[in-house]
């Protein structure tokens, strides 16, 4: 069998609820081996593409493959090699950490119960729950059940984990410790699917990010790639500003604005020595001159246009 | 799978109590009839006037009195949660994606509500012949028809008769299987499937509708008492298992059409 470059492909992928497209023709291209940051804010339809994606429910229009196997069709195969945190983790609350493992792992079509109790206890200590394994979950705190959660996802060695905002609810500790449980998957060979709402949660552990609002998919590629979308932007102090407009619109850059004695433009591939000689040769007087780098979360709120708030 | 799910049901603080009052409410007749002293006059529902000539009737009068209310309630609970409580608890996302696959997760619900109805009905068995023991002499058994069996066969065709309950009680199970695929509210469909009980039950009580009282899931549910007739009369209890076939044949097929295409949104 030949590996698959893409862990997650989806093509035209559409999911209504009745006239809405709570996913609207999406092509997610996910690579095998990435930390992929699936952001949006609330109700972008990050957790109803995750449904889909995992055949939970129906698309109503595209197609979909997961691990190189079109879905929904080839689930029985390829979902046992897929870890999933889907909204938040749901357990039994009269079992015991462990008898709620003991059961999901039984339910699957593997059952594998030779190496059971190894798999269940070297995956409660992972996700530091050894301690109150044999405690009802009707007791657990909620980062705790979270942190079930992942133990279940992590009940057997995996080639993809979809984790659907794993850090909600938890608090600064558990959501490093999260972090640092993503980045040690990644290093072990796993792809990670990581949707959030919070873009300062995922930025520094993702390679990849696609960016989600309404339903559609507005952007997606490495963290570079999606910083260069943003376009870097050229900065200019002198106290000749409209003159110095006219040259860098002269120039071909875009999207002048002036303010007081401050212009500024996109560069668009525009080298800003260039830039930066022409003033001068114009006899603009510069004070300054700097290239202006966007930040991944300028990126992300210029894209959805909302920053973080519900969109609807 | 099974084993799982089996597991998971009977550790159930809710399931644990349920078994409970069932084999307390022959229990309590037993006692009733003790502390009244000596036998009833009759009037009360079969097998009751038995009970203090031989404490092996608690079971059969305990079975008697839990059919028509308690044991289509219990079982209401429990097969209407069967899906709708997954779906409740979100669990049914996780034992999607693990994955059970859908029709597999349906069939082994099925097994384990039937399973279910049998403990159920061995549960009332045993408190009344448990209480029975204790209260009354034990002995022969006289049958309906006036024979005379072994004690050993009485308690035999006592626990038949528990099977025979069980097996009763999978037409309503069904329906309960099927309502519960349908909401994601379990106290919703536990309701609506206790209503198909009461409903079926009415209708088999009102002359009106007698032409399709054969065709009631509830009709035949006193046939098990044919059982200690001597010879056993089959011509009820086949009537009853026949027509519970038919009912699970329908609703299982309709769970699994519903079932298997549905959107897990819970
Ligand atoms: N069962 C449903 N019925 C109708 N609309 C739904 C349902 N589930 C989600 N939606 C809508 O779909 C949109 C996307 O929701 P969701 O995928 O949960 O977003 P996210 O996970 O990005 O917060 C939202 O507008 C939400 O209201
Ligand atoms: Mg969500």
């Amino acid at each position: 069998m030949t590996t698959p470059a893409l862990a997650i492909e989806t093509s035209g992928l559409t999911k209504r609820f009745g006239d809405m497209a709570a996913v609207d023709g999406i092509d997610l291209a996910v690579p095998v081996g990435s930390v992929f940051g699936f952001l949006g804010p609330n109700g972008s339809g990050k957790t109803t593409t995750i449904r889909v994606l995992l055949g939970l429910i129906n698309a109503s229009e595209g197609s979909w493959q997961v691990l190189g196997r079109s879905m929904p069709d080839a689930a029985r195969d390829v979902l046992p090699d897929v870890g999933a945190l889907i909204e938040g983790p749901a357990f039994y609350p009269w079992l015991t950490g462990r008898q709620n493992l003991v059961r999901f792992d039984a339910a699957g079509p593997d059952a594998q119960r030779s190496t059971r109790r190894q798999r269940i206890d070297d995956a409660l200590a992972r996700v530091g729950l050894t301690a109150v394994a044999n405690k009802k979950v009707r007791a657990y705190s909620f980062g705790m059940r979270q942190r079930l959660g992942l133990a279940m996802a992590l009940l057997r060695p995996r080639q993809l984990l979809i984790l659907d905002e794993p850090t909600n609810g938890m608090d600064p500790q558990g959501t490093r410790e999260i972090r640092n449980l993503t980045k040690e998957l990644a290093a072990e060979g796993a792809t990670v699917f990581l949707s959030s709402h919070l873009l300062s949660e995922v930025e520094q552990i993702c390679s990849h990010v696609a960016v989600m609002s309404l339903g559609k998919l507005l952007a997606q590629g490495t963290i570079a790639e999606l910083q260069a979308a943003g376009g870097t932007k050229l900065r200019v102090e002198t106290d000749d500003a409209a003159l110095a407009a006219q040259i860098l619109e002269r120039l071909g850059l875009a999207e002048l604005t002036v303010d007081g004695t401050t212009v500024l433009a996109r560069l668009d591939g525009h080298r800003p020595e260039d830039c930066n000689r022409e003033l001068v040769m114009a006899g603009v007087g510069v004070r300054s001159l700097s290239a202006i780098h966007p930040t991944l979360e300028d990126t992300f709120v210029a894209l959805t246009g909302e920053g973080f708030d519900v969109a609807r | 799978m099974l084993l799982a799910e089996l597991a998971t049901l009977f550790r159930r603080l809710r399931v644990k109590v349920l078994l409970g009052v069932l084999a307390a409410i022959p229990a309590a007749l037993a006692l009733a009839v003790y502390l009244s002293g000596g036998p009833s006059s009759g009037r009360g529902p079969t097998f009751l006037d038995q009970v203090s000539h031989n404490g092996m009737f608690a079971a059969l009068a305990g079975l008697t009195v839990a059919i028509p209310f308690f044991l289509p309630l219990v079982v209401a609970v429990v097969s209407g949660d069967a899906i709708a409580g997954e779906a409740n608890l979100g669990t049914l996302r996780y034992l999607l994606t693990r994955p059970s696959g859908r029709t597999r997760l349906l069939a082994t619900k099925a097994a384990t509500v039937a399973v279910f109805c049998l403990a159920a009905t061995v549960a009332v068995a045993l408190g009344g012949l448990i209480a029975g023991v204790i209260l009354f002499p034990i002995g022969k058994v006289v049958t309906l028809s006036g024979t005379t069996i072994s004690l050993l066969e009485g308690i035999a065709r006592t626990f038949a008769a528990a099977g025979i309950v069980a097996a009763s009680l999978l037409g309503l199970a069904s329906i309960g299987l099927f309502v519960s695929t349908l909401t994601d509210a379990p106290v919703g469909a536990m309701a609506a499937t206790a209503g198909f009980a009461v409903l079926s039950a009415v209708l088999d009580n009102v002359p009106q509708t007698r032409a399709i009282h054969p065709w009631l899931f509830t009709h035949h549910w006193l046939a098990f008492g044919d059982l200690l007739r001597s010879p056993v009369r089959w011509t009820d209890i086949v009537a009853d298992l026949r027509l519970q076939l038919g009912y699970i044949a329908v609703f299982a097929t309709m769970a699994w059409a519903r079932f298997s295409t549905k959107d897990v949104l819970a």
